[in-house]
């Protein structure tokens, strides 16, 4: 995340330098639209917390350890959907499932949809490309993560 | 869209006085979804001041000829390329991956090369993509990634021809 902070600080720096009038207006653009999404982004955030009370991650750990793999996929696939969290909550819990057993199939199916399947983000999504392309978006894209992990199961032998 | 207007803000009001009753009255589950709440925000609020100041000099500095040869209508193959390119350098998560997916959209770059961008930040980032190989293992971070880019690219394609025939227009913000 400083990486962030670092590339946007001398970008402005150097947009400083060469135009002190064109970076003004890029803060105001940024500005403006920031502000401009900003009521989707409090009902995400509302939504946010109000799921993570409701699936913690200890209810997430004993779904995605179903002994049947595709009731384990479907479920993982469910809640990757539902669920929001950063990388770096994600992959340790992955990490800790699996060391538990869970096949590599049922993990893949939630990562991919936690990362590409956004029912919560789509508040946000929709105030930018409309309703119906959200939902095809997440449509497909849930359809993608199922194939991931029909291909991540053939691949580690989980699937004969 | 009025009624939609009053609807949210009765809805975000309600929740902002549940919030203070839960945090006056001690009602845990109402204290835990606001501990929630901050620690989301907080997450999200380190990200995107960073990202939209980077949207902000984007719109002001660079050309709209030169996203429309590198992302446009005749950029080919090579268009995609960039598209997952710029995807691993994004921060956070779909919520700004969306904002800059328009920013590119408003400049001239065509509708599947949007979709591939969405799609690749979803699943490529660098350094998420380092954080799940380290707990998970290479091989499965590899085929993890090499079957979703495909067909990231894939239905990015179908489904921008689909809505190019149907003369989609992101309308944005």
């Amino acid at each position: 995340m400083y990486y962030l902070y670092i590339v946007a600080g001398v970008a402005v720096l150097i947009s400083f330098i060469a135009s002190s009038e064109k970076t003004l207006r890029a803060v105001k653009i940024a500005i403006k639209r920031f502000v401009s999404i900003l009521p989707a982004f409090l009902i995400m955030l509302i939504l946010v917390s109000i799921v993570l009370f409701l699936v913690p991650d200890r209810v997430i750990s004993n779904y995605l350890g179903v002994n049947n793999k595709l009731v384990g996929v479907l479920l993982a696939s469910f809640l990757g959907s539902i669920v929001l969290m950063p990388g770096f909550i994600a992959y340790p819990l992955c990490g800790i499932l699996l060391k538990k057993g869970v096949p590599y199939m049922v993990l893949s199916a939630f990562a991919t949809t936690l990362m590409m399947v956004g029912v919560l983000t789509y508040p946000i999504e929709k105030e930018y490309f409309g309703v119906r392309v959200t939902i095809i978006r997440n449509v497909i894209s849930l359809f993608i993560a199922l194939v991931v992990a029909v291909m991540t199961g053939i691949f580690f032998g989980e699937i004969c | 869209m009025k009624r939609n207007d009053v609807i949210k803000i009765v809805c975000i009001s309600g929740y902002i006085l549940f919030l203070i009753i839960s945090f006056t009255s001690g009602f845990n589950p109402g204290k835990e979804i606001g501990y929630n709440f901050v620690s989301f925000s907080v997450d999200m609020l380190k990200i995107l001041p960073g990202a939209f100041i980077l949207i902000g000099l984007f719109e002001v500095w660079v050309k709209r000829e030169t996203v429309e040869k590198h992302l446009g209508e005749g950029s080919g193959i090579r268009g995609y390329v960039w598209a997952i390119l710029l995807a691993g350098t994004t921060v956070g998560g779909l919520y700004v991956a969306f904002p800059v997916a328009y920013a590119l959209y408003s400049k001239g770059a065509k509708l599947s090369v949007i979709f591939t961008y969405i799609g690749a930040s979803a699943i490529c980032r660098v350094p998420m993509t380092i954080f799940e190989a380290s707990f998970l293992g290479i091989k499965f971070t590899a085929i993890r990634l090499f079957v979703s880019l495909l067909l990231v690219v894939i239905t990015s394609i179908l489904l921008g021809d689909y809505l190019k025939k149907r003369n989609y227009k992101i309308t944005g913000r």
